[in-house]
């Protein structure tokens, strides 16, 4: 599904990726981890197509497509999803409107139909069940005044409504206390098929406890310097990064 | 700055500019007068209109007060002299309507309004909404005659209320407004041409909104329209204006003046779209509207609010204004206006506390792209015998791109202790974060703004009507459309 090759990208003319390759295909889920600053959400805000993030050398292949081609709400159309590390907040726009409004706009693109008020309502108050938000919070103005676990939630509701192929998920799990991790954590393995792939940033293996991740990885210095499955995690939770590093200078 | 954003600013450049969809015009014969004023026109206005003595009496004493007036200077609006002598003071259609029936309405007059979204056969309308549509100085129709004078509701135009019911406009007329008020209010004392009349009876609720629709068609032509609305004690009424102009490459000037009587327990909802042709991106052409708007509160619980959407012309200077006499009387202001290109817009509020226990709420939404500038001006003033009076302003600016400009000016004048005055000012620009958030959920880079800009504007959409709610945003949706990508 998702093809990286020997990326190399730069923000403001800084170079933060420096050669990443990664594979995802359908079904699977990987975890990202690392160090701060290390290029996480750089490499969700790439995948996503944020302005700014330009992309050096190496390819970005998404469904068999160049995605570096594709503006950033055809690639959401296309069906990419981020869930927001700071998810930002959108004064006297409402939960519902924004998200009507995304579908519809996805409809749109893929020449179907506008969803109807009725099916739209149903879908919305299903998909809230499965997070364990309340009503209130879908009239609410997008994530304003929301706590930030109220936030993070709102993004798995945002994702759970899109029903993306691609999912990342940036550091869902910061922030959460323990009962919302396990909401957060229901509602992600809700999502889970074999059509679809997740990627998660996390730096915590806690949560990879209630998402089972088929890979891990260790992004580091703009690569990816280590992976495995999900026993790296509780290796690095165990040591730290600094044994990578030295085996990044050795090798 | 970074080139990253150097290109964001860009693309928000294109974003705004907008074409004029309503910048057509209507080949239609019209009997105009030559330009220029002096005595002999307005007693031609007059005797054209067939109007009575004191109509003809009042527009020279204003005419006389007008001449040793000197034009307004004022700070933050920059724009050349205008030539009083090069304006048109009178326009109709030469096929005269006849108001009853739509079968002498002029076709190409229809198709005009038709065009504009606003069918004038009543089986076309919306159900509930009641229109006189003023097309340069005449009314060409008023809908659903019938319905409200059943009500006992008076909607006509002012010319013909001044044949029908000269008693009631003559008791009214510039009591609110009066000619030596400023400078435009005398030239439009002298030479107004028409608009709309409201008359609503005691404890009447108008069981429909009322709404006029003014049209520009003319070239050269000044459009001087005159509004005057009653609601007598008990009574509602909500009030609609809606307003276009062809796209020209002169100046055209806009120097209405309305004004409303509030009785007590009375309550008046004047609602304003407009629209008018802004100009092209280098700030040639456009309408200068020059408006003076008040209403007065004069009875106990008395209540005024004026909202107003405004994205069109090139320059607009306009205070609707309340006059809080009756005790416990309450005036509100909600305005969006939005200024793009080389438009400027200097408006905002007067809120004159006079009563007791009388309160205002002021909610202003300026939004500035490409070189708009906008310029909040609002004034509360409290007297000395307006004990317990209490005001809340709250005034943002949003800007788009970095070459425009918001201004707030808010003036209080308080002469009683007792007055509570909270004002709050922001001023934001629309994130790159949120505009990215929203495209990451599939939206559009042009949607995503006006989604944005629509949420900063809710406050005072919610206060529209419904249907007017849509155009609204629709309308904003069009002041902001543009090439994208
Ligand atoms: N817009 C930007 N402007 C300047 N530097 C940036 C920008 N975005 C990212 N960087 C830099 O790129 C590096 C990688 O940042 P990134 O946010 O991808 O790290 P991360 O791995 O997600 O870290 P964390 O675990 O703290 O979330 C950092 O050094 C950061 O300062
Ligand atoms: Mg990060």
């Amino acid at each position: 599904m998702l093809v990286i090759k020997n990326l190399h990208v730069s923000v403001f003319d800084t170079p933060i990726l420096k050669g990443l390759d990664l594979e995802v295909k359908a079904g699977e889920v990987h975890a990202i981890m690392g160090p701060n600053g290390s290029g996480k959400s750089t490499l969700s805000n790439v995948i996503a197509g944020r302005d700014g993030y330009e992309v050096t050398e190496g390819s970005i292949e998404y469904m068999g497509n160049d995605l570096t081609e594709l503006e950033a709400d055809e690639r959401a159309c296309e069906g990419i999803f981020l869930a927001f590390q700071y998810p930002v907040e959108i004064p006297g726009v409402s939960n519902m409107a924004m998200l009507k409004a995304a579908i519809n706009s996805k409809r749109k693109y893929h020449g179907e139909d506008e969803i109807s008020a009725g099916d739209f309502l149903k879908l919305i108050r299903e998909k809230a069940d499965l997070v364990e938000m309340k009503q209130e919070f879908l009239k609410r103005s997008v994530n304003e005044g929301f706590s930030g676990g109220e936030k993070k939630r709102n993004e798995i509701l945002q994702m759970a409504m899109l029903e993306p192929k691609l999912a990342l998920l940036d550091e869902t799990d910061s922030g959460l206390d323990i009962d919302a991790l396990k909401v957060v954590s229901q509602g992600v393995n809700a999502l889970r098929s074999p059509d679809r792939a997740m990627v998660l940033v996390t730096h915590y293996q806690r949560l990879l406890d209630y998402i089972v991740p088929d890979f891990v990885h260790v992004l580091a210095n703009g690569r990816i310097v280590k992976s495995g499955d999900k026993s790296l995690a509780l290796e690095l939770e165990e040591k730290g990064y600094g044994w990578i590093d030295g085996l990044q200078k050795a090798g | 700055m970074s080139e990253a954003l150097n290109e964001k600013n860009k693309d928000l450049k294109a974003l705004v500019k907008r074409e004029y969809k309503e910048g057509f015009i209507t080949d239609i014969e019209s009997d105009t007068f030559e330009p220029g004023l002096n005595e002999d026109v307005i007693r031609r206005i007059s005797a054209r209109k067939n109007e009575p003595e004191f109509m003809l009496e009042y527009r020279l004493k204003a005419f006389r007060r007008w001449q040793k007036m000197p034009e307004p200077d004022w700070a933050h609006i920059d724009y050349p002299k205008i030539d009083f002598q090069d304006i048109a003071y009178f326009s109709e259609p030469k096929k005269k309507p006849k108001l009853d029936s739509l079968d002498d309405v002029d076709p190409k007059l229809l198709e005009t309004y038709e065009k504009l979204g606003i069918p004038l056969e009543e089986q076309k309308m919306l159900a509930n909404v009641a229109v006189d549509a003023v097309f340069d100085s005449v009314s060409v129709r008023t809908t659903f005659r019938e319905t409200l004078s059943k009500a006992g509701v008076i909607f006509m135009p002012i010319s013909e209320a001044l044949q029908e019911h000269p008693e009631l406009v003559k008791q009214y007329l510039g009591t609110v407004v009066p000619p030596q008020d400023n400078y435009y209010a005398a030239l439009n004392a002298a030479v107004f041409s028409d608009g709309s009349f409201v008359y609503i009876p005691k404890g009447v609720r108008c069981p429909m909104e009322l709404s006029t629709y003014f049209r520009i068609n003319e070239m050269n032509t000044g459009q001087f329209e005159r509004t005057l609305i009653i609601a007598d004690e008990g009574a509602y009424v909500s009030y609609l204006e809606g307003c276009t102009a062809p796209q020209r490459d002169e100046n055209q000037l806009h120097a209405a003046v309305v004004e409303l009587i509030a009785h007590k327990d009375a309550e008046i909802k004047y609602s304003t779209v407009q629209n008018w042709y802004p100009g092209d991106e280098n700030g040639k052409g456009g309408i200068y509207n020059f408006v003076t708007k008040r209403g007065v509160c004069k009875g106990e619980r008395a209540k005024i609010s004026w909202t107003q959407v405004e994205t069109g012309s090139a320059i607009t200077w306009k205070y609707p204004s309340v006059v809080l006499q009756g005790d416990h009387s309450v005036g509100e202001f909600y305005s969006v206006a939005l200024t793009h290109n080389k438009q400027q817009a200097d408006t905002g509020t007067k809120m004159i506390h006079m009563g007791k226990n009388t309160s205002s709420t002021i909610i202003s939404k300026g939004i500035s792209a490409g070189h708009g500038q906008n310029a909040y001006r609002g004034l509360v003033k409290v007297t000395k015998g307006a004990d317990n009076a209490r005001n809340f302003s709250q005034c943002d600016s949003l800007l788009l791109g970095d070459r425009c400009g918001a201004h707030t000016f808010p003036y209080m004048e308080v002469e009683n202790p007792s007055a509570n005055l909270e004002h709050e000012a922001t001023t934001s620009k629309i994130s790159e974060d949120q505009l990215f958030y929203l495209q990451q959920r599939g939206l559009s880079e042009e949607a995503s703004v006006s989604m944005i800009v629509n949420g900063f504007c809710k406050e005072v959409f919610r206060e529209l009507p419904m249907e007017f709610a849509v155009e609204a945003q629709k309308l904003l949706d069009v002041s902001l459309e543009g090439a994208v990508g």
